[in-house]
């Protein structure tokens, strides 16, 4: 071999085992996440976390039954809120849309999903918040819903439109009409998929918390109703991770990992849904 | 679908008994109803644009575009600049890109390129599971990691080393510009990976057999001809990763330093638009405050609507060229 050739040949092998090398890179710092949080969240998660109010600043111990619980009522309105509209309107973009207006309905999708999450909050204050002069658990829910539409949206078309036409036609030519086609032949063929898109977006949307800063704030105690100051898991991760005090910052730590485990959840199930369901014999 | 309404049959004569036909089958109420839902979307998207508009009239109508350059910030006295925030945003997410671009890349050509078929699938996967971790658990970790890491190591190596570059001077907090540029470089890996490893692998079967027929090194057929053909993807997948870098909010809240002025130091604590907006929102009262914040995110949401329309339009163009899987 010439000199040229063993510099190629060393230059290949340099170039791609550092490009193993990237790729180990990030998913080994998936990896350091998942146990550094697994260590320090492990050892801080107690019953009394699932089951307590928090205790005041600075005291030691208490829980955040009521972040857990304010966190599941305000996903819970987003759900309400979000889910219909981006099921329909993927439903309406894939079934029913004129070209024009599709398009114009799927860029403001897009848009929407682009909007940076703390601007969706400011958004929310603006209509909500500042007219009822209360933050609210309702205010949180909706500004969650507003990022919930557009994944839910995109997701619920992409499904549809891969359905194949022989199954519409098989239905339209049974003397089936089109709504009745859409809502017992397409819809059901898409079912898996449109479930896994809700998932991800359901996930994804539980684990923010800057649209909730301005909406929903926090609170220590129970809220007692959806117009009240509602705590959130995210929100409490926040306040106690910044705040000076040890055992706060330990039930950050359970909160993080009660957190994290709940959305690596739902990732997984998605993916495990969507891959044993992607049969092409039913679609 | 256009195909599917021409099986069915639609008499055009007598308009209205053809209407009512079709309300009693239920079709047109199913395509009102969806299509009310879709309006809503335009609606919502609408009313997002406007009242972020006139929220921020009375802090357009004080400033002007003096706004965008002014580095006074002081609610006291109603001045409002956005400057040092506009900096701040800029800065870190540019930095991010700096070290996530090269990492993510050479790992979207290793994804592509050299590892089969399902180890690929498998390890996208993962790295998109980064992309579902929550914003505000990278910011716990990031503080009570990479803060005293920058803190004890990282700022004063990098002073050791590069102390004459006004880059690097000034004491090391462990919070500031360089640490939320770690954090945001994490973050975006995924988006620029699986979006990259998708243009790669859109690169024809024939080009790199090709290039590898005329003698070239694996290596060489990767870099001078599959990455260059798919490069307009790949800018795609950095546009899009800065536009979800400018608008990160949580971590970066977290370990910015909220320091309410520009530094040329990367070392040093400073804030983002987002940052602000996250930690001064709650506080503002009287008629400025208020609305210079909604300013501010007025000026993100255009900057990041502008980066996302460029990704796009990039990421469509390289897409729709040809598949083929090595």
């Amino acid at each position: 071999m010439t000199a040229r050739n063993i510099y190629r040949k060393s230059l290949n092998n340099l170039m791609l085992t550092l490009t193993g090398v990237c790729a180990l890179v990030t998913v080994l710092v998936l990896f350091i996440i998942l146990a550094y949080l697994v260590y320090n969240g492990a050892t801080s998660v107690d019953p009394a976390f699932f089951t307590q109010l928090p205790k005041g600043t600075g005291e030691v111990g208490g829980g955040m039954a009521n972040a857990i619980l304010g966190s599941a009522e305000i996903v819970a309105i987003a759900s309400a809120i979000g889910i219909p509209i981006g099921f329909f309107t993927g439903v309406y973009l894939s079934e029913w849309g004129g070209a024009a207006f599709s398009f114009v309905v799927r860029y403001m999708c897009d848009l929407l999903n682009g909007v940076p999450s703390i601007v969706i909050g400011i958004f929310a204050w603006i209509i909500i918040v500042r007219p009822m002069h209360q933050f609210s658990a309702l205010a949180g829910g909706f500004a969650l819903s507003l990022m919930l539409i557009p994944i839910t949206a995109k997701s619920t078309e992409q499904f549809l439109v891969d359905i194949p036409r022989a199954l519409r036609e098989g239905s339209l030519a049974l003397g089936a009409t089109k709504w009745r086609t859409v809502a017992s032949v397409v819809v059901p063929a898409a079912r898996k998929g449109i479930m896994t898109g809700v998932i991800l977006g359901v996930a994804r949307v539980s684990g923010e918390s800057a649209p909730l800063l301005f909406t929903s704030l926090n609170n220590q105690y129970w809220s007692t109703g959806l117009t009240e100051p509602t705590a959130s898991l995210p929100v409490m991760i926040y306040s106690h991770a910044i705040s000076p005090y040890d055992d706060w910052h330990r039930q950050a730590w359970a909160a993080g990992l009660v957190l994290l485990v709940l959305v690596l959840i739902a990732n997984i199930a998605a993916r495990l849904i969507l891959t044993r369901g992607s049969s092409p014999a039913r679609g | 679908m256009a195909t599917i309404a021409a099986v069915q049959p639609q008499p055009k004569k007598s308009g209205i008994s053809n209407l009512i036909r079709r309300v009693r089958n239920g079709d047109e109420v199913a395509w009102a109803i969806t299509l009310l839902f879709a309006t809503s979307v335009l609606v919502i998207t609408a009313m997002l644009i406007g009242e972020l508009w006139i929220g921020s009239a009375a802090s357009r109508e004080k400033f002007g575009f003096g706004f965008l350059t002014s580095r006074l910030w002081n609610p006291v006295t109603d001045e409002f600049g956005a400057y040092p925030f506009l900096y701040g945003t800029v800065v870190t997410s540019g930095v991010a890109l700096l070290i996530s671009v090269p990492i993510g890349v050479g790992a979207a050509i290793f994804l592509a390129e050299l590892a089969s078929g399902k180890w690929s699938d498998g390890l996208t996967f993962l790295v998109e599971l980064l992309a579902s971790v929550p914003s505000v658990i990278y910011g716990l970790l990031a503080i009570f990691t990479v803060v005293p890491m920058m803190r004890e190591y990282i700022g004063p190596g990098l002073k050791a080393v590069f102390g004459f570059l006004p880059l690097f001077q000034g004491p090391v907090y462990g919070v500031g510009y360089l640490t939320a540029s770690i954090v945001l470089a994490i973050m975006i890996f995924p988006y620029i990976i699986s979006v990259s490893r998708e243009a790669l692998l859109a690169v024809p079967r024939e080009q790199r057999e090709a290039a590898l027929a005329l003698g070239a090194t694996k290596w060489e057929s990767t870099w001078q001809i599959v990455v260059p053909f798919a490069r307009l993807g790949i800018i795609g997948s950095i546009f899009l990763a800065f536009a979800r870098a400018l608008g990160e909010t949580m971590a970066v809240t977290m370990v910015i330093g909220n320091d309410m002025s520009a530094h040329t130091s990367l070392l040093a604590p400073g804030n983002t638009i987002a940052a602000v907006l996250a930690s001064e929102f709650n506080e503002a009262t009287g008629k400025y405050y208020p609305s210079a914040l909604i300013e501010l995110g007025l000026v993100l949401f255009l900057l990041t609507l502008i980066l996302n329309g460029l990704a796009r339009l990039l990421i469509l163009v390289t897409t729709n060229k040809g598949s083929a899987r090595v």
